[in-house]
């Protein structure tokens, strides 16, 4: 819009005094909060927190949120905001339920993604074709899908066995786990119970050791294997995005367009594709959730497209980010499912508490008084609602991600790192 | 050993007027010159000069030894001729620099050979065989790689991403160590250091730049074309760059480099040609035997307007002071600049630009009544910091005084009040709402006031009627006071602007580029208009690149370079080829601050 | 203008006809005729008191849409509308029901707590924008999650009415705090609605509303400013104005408004006069809809209220012929997606008539500075 290109600027990433850290910040981060966790759990004398089963569940909950988040990465890598990720899952789940039905819980699968990528393909043909604003097509997108998985459960589940206008009847057949053999007990060319070491390490209460046992053990155990696909697209993504000629030139779109263009490369080509891409990871988020529940049901989403959004901000537009976040989300999620959830969240405040210590204590090392303040009134805050308060409601619990999120968002302010691009609509001989 | 320069030109040896193409009739509006005798000074040529006057016959030049020759090239547009039968030729493994003014028709020249668009007429000959370009990838496949002014880089992709986008080795897998090695290996070759994993945005400009090169070297580019390319630079990166360019010839490539600062092209090209108006007025193939002062000449032609003397209309009173003005950095964060770029659909990050110097750097002046101080310099020195910081609209230390009130903290609203008017610089991005009617953009700038409010109400009549007042005083041409402005022409736009800020009765007028963009007719109207204010009375701060403008209007001339007022001269006296080498930093002055009173002139060193 | 009269009607007709082209395609999906459907939907609107209702349920959507339009003119999406109205329509049930005043004062109290809450939430997202950069999208969205739960919690632990132990709801508000239906003044000038049909008593807020948004916008400095700083940001700084204080004044205002989105189903309809688990919660992004649909219109929005209202009205119908309701929710979804495409297929053959005209200009300067071609 404007003559000069204006391009971010380096400044945007803030100074950095005193004394650095070695190594990116994120993997501090990271060892931080696992010391953060386990200590809690220590003090907090409360197992449950870091145990196999919260870690499964908490995986459970995080993956369609991830993959919303995936899918949500690829639009904006490739230049396109993606309001629509909530509408595209809902498509997913209509199809994914009816796919799971009508055959078997891959082709339910395989129809969730197709779901979601129709979805996809209005958006970038509104925005990408005809320059529509992307958040107002998003939107638009948002409200017209639940009108049509609606439409489509009526004509499908009404009528049929087991289903209504609301949900679908069960999907036919199981989709499998799976179970790493050697490492978590699980069976290999006949031989049914293999050791599991990850397990009785995680048994050991061990500070800090038996905790990532217990994470990992959560990984490599009765784990779906639409899960696995979903670890595998991430893996995968990784490798696509940052070392692969299609990858490069994707990003490439939605980073200088007009660079991309007058190298040759299509700068429309690569925006639809990345958005077919975001919508069919936004749908196959949807079939996470059908067959995670075992069939489709209206509202199934609950507004796990705008975590997915979420978890771009906070995971800084990268998979491992993406899936961090999504992990941390689905963490909360997770948490009130299991036995006495208000003690779990009381310990995970704390948690969170200890983890804003490691912050203050960086900041200071930073010579940034203005952050160590912040936090340690935030941590002050956490400190007192874990001293005095028995219980936490669950509503409060399902605001944590929104309200972390927004944390997250409003700390990082100039410093975060999206495409350089994303949500400007490119046309020729911009200067963009 | 002869230097043989040939200058086309339609000037009979003896001094006629010379014709300036249409667009500056305006001319006629300023004194009649006859006063180039006075000049003195770098009128003569240089002995070794051949004028001729006819111009050069195509194929004279026997030698095949050059990588691009361009004849009578020719290109329209709607209204203007940009190229009117341009010649040009570059011989292998030279650096040739092509020199002239902005709207002189190089930037269409290069993109002509590049391919970015064809020529109407004339022919494109590459190693002596005629060539046609429908895009740039076909000029790419010839060898001919062109460096922009403005980079094509993406910031967060590494120095090899960037250089390898579209022509990537490998197939799926990107095979990056192919990459780096191909580029680590173009690096050595030709002088042009880079980290190939390190990130763009990191980079300095200079950096920037060489990445740009080895992204058209990489393609397999033999003939370079670099539009600007020390636009950007501190002298050692210019140093190091010319050094690479050396480098490259030596290598046996071509190199061609758009520029305008004379000094650096005599001691850096190996050829010159001269373009003004659309045409080739001069091809020297020896610089060592012209000065930066010929070359100025041919430029701008052999003709400055000398101002017309006019009676002194300056008063005592001091209407705008400014002392010890100050930016510390570029912006950082979210301010101001940042939220509006953000509301227009644009990226919220701030965009200040890192540069070596500070924006604004302890800078003083003094504007009196009746006077017009004039502020030449090449974009990007500071002027456009200068003129927010006094409006308001950017922070800075140091003091404003209008009618020796200090207005130092107050808000724009209360400086434009307190009798400051503003033409901002860019019309169509600050200056006016191009979808809003004619009487609103009479209210922007004036909203806050009591002219066109009461009682937080618009008085739509007061806005109708000023309005009316502005088009009929100011000849605005329109239909009528609703249409959108956006149907009104640049000259007409313009008009309306300074009429509106004129009839606000302003103490002080600050004027950016008043006439940019703006047709001949409109600009003769808005040149009276600023000499009858300030006849009036009017203070008048006129920031402008029209160097006909600040000669012709102003009655001291400072020059801005790198945030930093550098001189004062004399515009009565000054040449343009010492303004430009001002312009340019050429020469080496210290800054005297520049409130001495009028007709200090600057000793040159 | 031509253009005007292209947006104005062509556009919307435009993308009225590919909606009901989507539609009927969905009915022959359903295994229905089209011509039944809208046989059916016609039927269904065509009464008195079909009207009645559409105008009831226009009511709401009309003023979502102006309060979401205030932040629309300035390129500020308010997506946290959602949440702005249903936290002050709760807040304001149960504050309204636990006082006892004479009626014109009471429903001025209720309205005014509702403001207040809608203008607080809306703070937030203004204040994070205004100062950090954050874009308002994402913190409006992640608000109206945090305003749901907050709901939630305020509803079962606080606001709670006692005497309906089963059921989460606030106490009935009192007679004093309803709005008086219009039937009345109808009945005086000889419309009969017909028995059981109420005009509820918020429309001429609503129309109030309208206006103050068209005056505000048009006649006013602040509108002046507001339109400014949307059509040409940056020429609004060089003007004067604050981008920061337009910021947070226009989304604070915009939550203001939107705090009254839920005080007409609240004061106004007998089937609430509380807030519960039935209170309707979408009304914000139906807002925004309209808002896109009318182009931030005032009567253009009223029109798309109405249109959208009588939708949903017409397609209770469809059940009867055995076609699946949906298709309203398909139908106002393409109107929508089709309407904005048509709107930015306009702006931009306006836009390039534009720039060609200005292109029409001599370059008249000499300089030695080079600007880039």
């Amino acid at each position: 819009m404007s003559a000069t290109a204006t391009v971010p600027v380096q400044d945007a990433r803030e100074e950095r005094r005193g004394l650095r850290l070695p190594g990116p910040i994120a993997l501090w981060v990271v060892a931080a909060a696992s010391v953060a966790i386990s200590l809690a759990r220590e003090i907090s004398n409360n197992d449950d927190l870091t145990s196999a089963n919260t870690f499964g569940v908490a995986i459970r909950t995080a993956a369609p949120i991830a993959l919303a988040g995936l899918g949500g990465l690829y639009a904006e890598r490739s230049g396109t905001i993606n309001i629509g990720l909530e509408g595209m899952m809902i498509m997913g789940t209509v199809f994914a339920g009816w796919w799971a039905w009508e055959y078997n819980p891959w082709m339910g699968v395989l129809g969730g993604v197709i779901g979601g990528a129709l979805g996809g393909l209005v958006h970038a043909f509104a925005t990408v074709t005809f320059g529509v604003n992307h958040i107002v097509s998003g939107f638009a997108i948002n409200i017209l899908a639940p009108g049509v998985a609606r439409f489509m459960a009526n004509l499908l589940f009404e009528g049929e066995s087991g289903g209504s206008v609301t949900n679908s009847p069960g999907a036919s057949g199981e989709i499998g786990v799976f179970t790493m053999p050697v490492l978590s007990g699980g069976p290999l060319l006949g031989w049914k119970d293999t050791p599991d070491p990850l397990g009785s390490l995680a048994d050991r209460q061990w500070f800090l050791v038996s905790d990532i046992a217990s994470l990992l053990k959560a990984l490599t155990t009765e784990l779906r294997l639409d899960l696995v696909l979903v670890i595998v697209l991430f893996v995968a993504s990784v490798y696509v995005l940052w070392r692969t000629r299609f990858g490069l030139r994707l990003r490439s779109a939605g980073e200088r367009p007009s660079a991309a263009d007058s190298l040759g490369v299509s700068v429309v080509f690569y925006r639809y594709v990345g958005m077919l891409i975001s919508g069919g990871l936004a749908g196959m988020a949807g079939s996470v959730l059908v067959i995670g529940a075992n069939r489709y049901s209206q509202g199934q989403t609950g507004g796990r497209g705008f975590l997915g959004l979420a978890t771009l901000v906070v995971g800084n537009w990268r998979p491992a980010g993406v899936a961090a976040g999504a992990g941390l989300f689905g963490f909360f999620d997770g948490i009130t499912q299991r036995i006495d959830p208000g003690q779990l969240i009381l310990a995970a405040i704390l948690a969170a508490a200890i983890l804003l210590a490691f912050g203050i204590v960086y900041s200071v090392m930073q010579l940034r008084p203005g952050p160590a303040l912040l936090m340690a009134i935030g941590g002050a805050v956490l400190l007192w609602v874990y001293l005095t308060i028995d219980d936490i409601r669950s509503e409060f619990v399902f605001m944590a991600p929104f309200v972390v999120t927004l944390i997250v968002v409003a700390s990082r302010g100039q410093a975060s790192r999206p495409p350089a691009q994303a949500g400007i609509p490119w046309r020729k001989g911009s200067q963009n | 050993m002869g230097a043989i320069v040939h200058i086309a030109t339609d000037e009979a040896p003896g001094g006629a007027d010379y014709e300036l193409p249409a667009q500056n009739e305006s001319l006629r509006v300023l004194e009649k010159r006859g006063a180039r005798a006075e000049r003195g000074v770098h009128g003569a040529l240089s002995p070794c000069v051949q004028p001729m006057t006819t111009a050069v016959e195509p194929g004279t030049a026997i030698d095949s030894a050059y990588a691009i020759e361009l004849r009578g090239i020719v290109k329209r547009f709607p209204g203007v001729v940009a190229n009117d039968g341009v010649n040009l030729r570059v011989r292998e493994g030279t650096i040739h620099a092509i020199v002239g003014e902005n709207g002189a028709g190089k930037s269409t020249l290069m993109k002509t050979l590049y391919g970015a668009h064809q020529p109407d007429e004339g022919d494109i000959l590459i190693h002596g065989t005629r060539r046609t370009f429908r895009n740039p990838s076909a000029a790419i496949d010839m060898g001919i790689g062109m460096v922009f002014q403005h980079f094509m880089l993406a910031d967060n992709f590494t120095v090899w991403e960037n250089i390898v986008l579209g022509s990537e080795p490998g197939h799926l897998r990107l095979n990056m160590r192919k990459a780096r090695r191909r580029i680590r290996e173009l690096s050595e070759q030709y002088g042009l250091e880079v980290d190939p994993d390190e990130l763009v945005a990191d980079l300095g400009v200079g950096d920037k730049q060489r990445v740009e090169i080895l992204k058209v070297l990489y393609r397999g580019a033999r003939i370079l074309i670099l539009d600007e390319p020390t636009a950007v630079l501190v002298p050692h990166e210019v140093t190091e760059l010319f050094a690479s360019l050396e480098q490259l010839t030596q290598q046996g490539a071509t190199v061609i480099f758009i520029s305008h600062k004379l000094d650096e092209v005599l001691g850096n090209a190996d050829a010159i040609t001269v373009i003004r108006a659309g045409k080739t007025v001069g091809e020297i193939d020896d610089p060592s035997t012209v000065t930066a002062g010929e070359l100025a000449e041919m430029m701008v032609g052999s003709e400055l307007p000398s101002p017309e003397t006019r009676e002194a209309t300056v008063r005592d009173d001091v209407r705008l002071e400014v002392v010890g003005l100050t930016i510390e950095s570029a912006p950082t964060g979210v301010d101001t600049v940042a939220l509006a770029a953000g509301l227009a659909g644009g990226i919220e990050s701030s965009s200040g630009t890192p540069t070596s110097h500070r924006p604004l750097d302890d800078v003083s002046l003094r504007v009196q009544s009746g006077e017009i101080v004039g502020i030449a310099g090449v974009e990007g020195n500071g002027q456009t910091e200068l003129i927010e910081a006094i409006m308001g609209l950017r922070p800075a230390s140091g003091i404003v005084k209008v009618d020796e009130q200090d207005v130092s903290e107050l808000s724009n609203t209360a400086r434009r009040n307190a009798g400051i008017g503003y033409v901002a610089e860019d019309r169509q991005r600050d200056g006016m709402v191009l979808s809003m009617t004619l009487w609103e953009n009479v209210i922007l700038g004036h909203q806050a006031g009591d002219d066109f409010t009461h009682r937080g109400l618009i008085d739509r009549d007061a806005a109708r009627e000023r309005t009316r007042q502005v088009v009929e005083e100011f000849d605005v041409r329109t239909p009528g006071i609703d249409v959108s402005a956006f149907t009104l022409s640049g000259g007409n736009q313009q008009k309306l602007i300074v009429g509106r800020e004129m009839m606000a009765k302003p103490h002080v007028l600050i004027a950016a580029h008043p006439t940019r963009g703006v047709d001949v007719g409109a600009q003769a109207v808005i040149w009276d208009i600023l000499r009858q204010a300030r006849s009036d009375g009017l203070a008048t701060l006129l920031i402008s690149a029209d160097l006909d403008e600040l000669i012709g209007l102003s009655d001291r001339l400072l020059v801005m370079l790198r945030g930093k007022v550098v001189a004062e001269v004399d515009p009565q006296t000054v040449t343009p080829a010492e303004l430009g080498s001002y312009m340019t930093g050429a020469h080496h002055h210290d800054g005297r601050s520049a409130s001495g009173s009028p007709g200090d002139g600057e000793a040159p060193a | 203008m031509n253009r005007r009269l292209l947006t104005t009607f062509a556009a919307p007709a435009l993308a009225a006809v590919a909606a009901i082209v989507v539609s009927s395609v969905a009915v022959l999906v359903a295994g229905e005729s089209p011509a039944t459907a809208f046989k059916a939907m016609w039927s269904q609107i065509d009464s008195t008191e079909s009207i009645v209702l559409i105008v009831n349920r226009a009511v709401p959507y009309y003023v979502a849409g102006v309060a979401v339009a205030i932040g629309f003119k300035m390129n500020l999406f308010n997506i946290g509308a959602n949440g702005q109205y249903v936290l002050a329509a709760l807040l304001a049930a149960a504050a309204g029901a636990a006082v006892d005043l004479p009626a014109p004062i009471h429903v001025a109290m209720i309205m005014g707590i509702a403001v207040v809450v809608g203008a607080t939430w809306a703070a937030i997202p203004a204040l994070l924008k205004a100062y950090r950069g954050v874009n308002e999208v994402i913190s409006t969205i992640m608000l109206n999650y945090v305003a749901t739960n907050l709901i939630a919690y305020l509803l079962a632990e606080h606001f709670r009415n006692p005497d309906q132990p089963n059921i989460r709801e606030t106490r009935v508000l009192p007679e004093s705090a309803r709005l008086p239906s219009l039937n009345s003044l109808f009945e005086a000038i000889g419309f009969d609605f017909g028995p059981g049909v109420v005009l509820h008593g918020f429309l001429p807020v609503a129309i109030v509303l309208g206006i103050g948004y068209h005056v505000l916008l048009n006649r006013s400095r602040f509108g002046f400013n507001l339109r400014v700083s949307g059509e040409n940001p940056t020429a609004a700084r060089a003007a004067g104005i604050s981008p920061r204080r337009m910021i947070i004044v226009t989304l604070i205002m915009s939550g203001a408004i939107a705090g009254l989105i839920g005080i007409g189903p609240l004061l106004a309809d007998p089937q609430f006069y509380k807030y519960g688990d039935q209170f309707p919660v979408s009304y914000g992004f139906i807002g925004l809809s309209l808002a896109l649909l009318g182009r931030n219109h005032p009567v253009g929005m009223a029109a798309a209220a109405l249109v959208w209202a009588t939708i949903e009205r017409a397609t209770q119908a469809l059940s009867f012929v055995d076609i699946p309701q949906e298709i309203g929710i398909i139908l106002q979804g393409s109107f929508l997606l089709s309407a904005i495409i048509a709107y930015e297929i306009v702006r931009r053959l306006s836009a390039d008539a534009e720039t060609r005209a200005a292109s029409r200009e001599t370059p008249g300067t000499r300089t030695i500075a080079e600007a880039p071609a």
